[in-house]
């Protein structure tokens, strides 16, 4: 393993002491080592939105704490659910008596341990609903559509319920619009190279040279496919032609497109990506009315890319253009 | 006898945590083959805290259970974390107040064992899952305990039981959890889930079984 780490059992630790080090402006620790929150969080008379899941996937999730953003997030070890405890700790601290909006990915264990966590909230008094991510196209048919994992759509469902909670919506509003969101974003990867868990210090899949996996999941799942490396434009191509028919998307539709890399795809390479994926919806008469190209939903060093696409109608829009300050996406309203 | 002092449960919890120290890196190499490969470190890293969290003396077999079960809920996420720490907290219930732990109770243990997986998610038998070993082990010892047989040949029949159904689940097409992603490329592994269930099963069989022969002496 060429990494830059230090007891491969502790990389969490660690890297949650470095994370709240470098961001003392956005994040504060809690009584629970593995719940980080808003350093302004409980905002009074708002809905509290919380999410979390296994580590290894930078910035999500601790990434996407912030204003107009995450209140609190329960921390896993490297791809492995939080603890019920921890998501039980962040719903406490998220609430500000207006409830809490749990916003996170179709995966077993987190599934498990959020219905646990709320379990325990109720006997608290604090009222908790939840959104489940399931944008991955590939990862189950459209009429298994629940079984579908929450890949970097999630993103986007955190930026809109985010808005919405900071816009001053009600705990069923906020669940409303963030479940929108989801409803109308599709998502596919493309694995080029397997990764490693530290602690398990080596691959548990292969991905061959000159091969990709298309279909890929956030932890190596595999995909439907594993197909030569085409060039990016033909990679673009394939991607696009998968998710638009899903939904599906139509002409005269407006979209968010966000291309996030898997970790060790240089960014470069994603705008090379985006380019295609930019000319392909012109071409089919689809409007992006928000780009996000960069690195937002990461799987330890795979290298690879991810592309999620979000069909908008005037909430939507409203809630995306929302002003957020967060590690993983910050964006302000420009020229005006 | 056919029953042990609820007393001893200190032996019988320090059983359970050996065997998963003892397996660490054997059960994250199962998972490996088809699930995350962590499997070993984090059950490891669940008892060996209960380890740490046990009180010295003796510790009644509910109290035990309950310490290791809210370990695992607390700190270990995954799916391991609930799965196995509503199992030991509902094992730990089931035998509360009980000074002494006979075939009778040690089956409404099982039963609440299984109950707690049941209510967590929706798995069944044949999904390649922790269940494939449970429930024929609740079935063989319950069919024992019926048939009038004693409470050390029951946990005989449970343990043989047990490991036929982790061995049954190699040839099982995941239907849940993360290897369910791989459909038929799940078929040739053992479960990494149904492994951990049958060493834990084989460790009360054994400890269970070394007390009930210490009592008749």
């Amino acid at each position: 393993m060429q990494r830059l780490i230090n007891d491969p059992n502790l990389v969490v630790d660690d890297m949650l002491k470095g994370f709240v080090l470098a961001h003392p402006d956005l994040i504060a620790t809690t009584d629970n080592p593995r719940v980080l929150k808003y350093k302004g969080t409980p905002v009074a008379g708002k809905v509290g939105i919380v999410t979390g899941g296994g580590s290894g996937h930078k910035p999500a999730f601790i990434g996407y704490i912030g204003r107009n953003m995450v209140d609190a997030v329960a921390v896993g070890e490297i791809f492995s659910s939080p603890s019920a405890k921890a998501f039980y700790d962040a719903f406490k601290v998220a609430d500000s008596g207006h409830g809490v909006a749990c916003l996170y990915g179709n995966y077993a264990g987190d599934n498990m341990n959020v219905k646990m966590a709320i379990r325990m909230a109720a006997k608290d008094g604090i009222e908790v609903k939840t959104v489940v991510a399931n944008d991955d196209v590939p990862s189950a048919p459209r009429d298994e559509a629940d079984k579908r994992r929450g890949v970097a759509g999630e993103v986007l469902m955190w930026k809109v319920g985010g808005a919405k909670a900071a816009a001053g919506g009600s705990l069923d509003e906020v669940i409303a619009a963030a479940q929108k969101a989801i409803d109308n974003t599709r998502s596919i990867g493309v694995g080029l190279t397997p990764c490693t868990i530290p602690a398990v210090g080596h691959p548990n899949f292969n991905i061959e040279p000159g091969k990709m996996e298309l279909g890929i999941g956030h932890h190596g799942e595999p995909g439907i496919a594993v197909t030569e490396l085409k060039p990016a434009d033909e990679v673009a191509q394939t991607m696009v032609e998968i998710v638009l028919p899903d939904l599906p998307f139509a002409s005269g539709d407006e979209v968010v497109v966000l291309i996030s890399g898997l970790g060790a795809t240089p960014v470069m390479e994603l705008y090379i990506l985006f380019n295609r994926v930019a000319e392909l919806l012109n071409e089919k008469g689809i409007t992006i009315y928000k780009p996000y190209v960069g690195n937002f939903f990461t799987s330890l060093e795979m290298m690879g890319a991810t592309l999620t696409i979000m069909k908008l109608d005037a909430e939507l829009k409203t809630l995306i253009d929302m002003d957020a300050d967060c590690m993983g996406l910050t964006q302000f309203k420009r020229g005006a | 006898m056919d029953r042990f002092p609820s007393s001893a449960g200190r032996d019988i919890v320090l059983s359970l945590i050996r065997t998963i120290q003892d397996n660490a890196a054997y059960l994250s190499e199962i998972d490996g083959a088809i699930g995350d490969g962590d499997h070993g470190i984090n059950m490891n890293k669940g008892f060996s805290l209960a380890e740490q969290r046990l009180p010295q003396g003796p510790v009644a077999l509910a109290e035990g259970l309950s310490i290791l079960g809210d370990t695992l809920l607390t700190d270990i996420g995954g799916s391991m974390g609930p799965l196995y720490g509503m199992l030991f907290m509902d094992m730990g219930d089931a035998c509360q107040d009980q000074e002494t732990i006979d075939s009778a109770t040690f089956l409404a243990m099982l039963q609440a064992a299984l109950a707690a997986i049941q209510s967590l998610g929706d798995a069944k038998v044949g999904d390649k899952t922790l269940l494939d070993t449970l429930v024929p082990a609740l079935d063989a010892f319950e069919g024992a305990v019926r048939n009038g047989e004693s409470f050390a040949s029951a946990l005989a029949s449970m343990a043989a039981a047990a490991e036929a159904g982790k061995e049954a689940t190699r040839n099982m097409v995941a239907k849940i959890g993360r290897a369910s992603r791989l459909g038929e490329r799940s078929r040739g592994h053992l479960d990494a889930g149904a492994t951990s269930c049958n060493l834990l099963l084989q460790a009360f069989a054994a400890s269970i079984t070394a007390l009930l022969n210490s009592e008749s002496t």
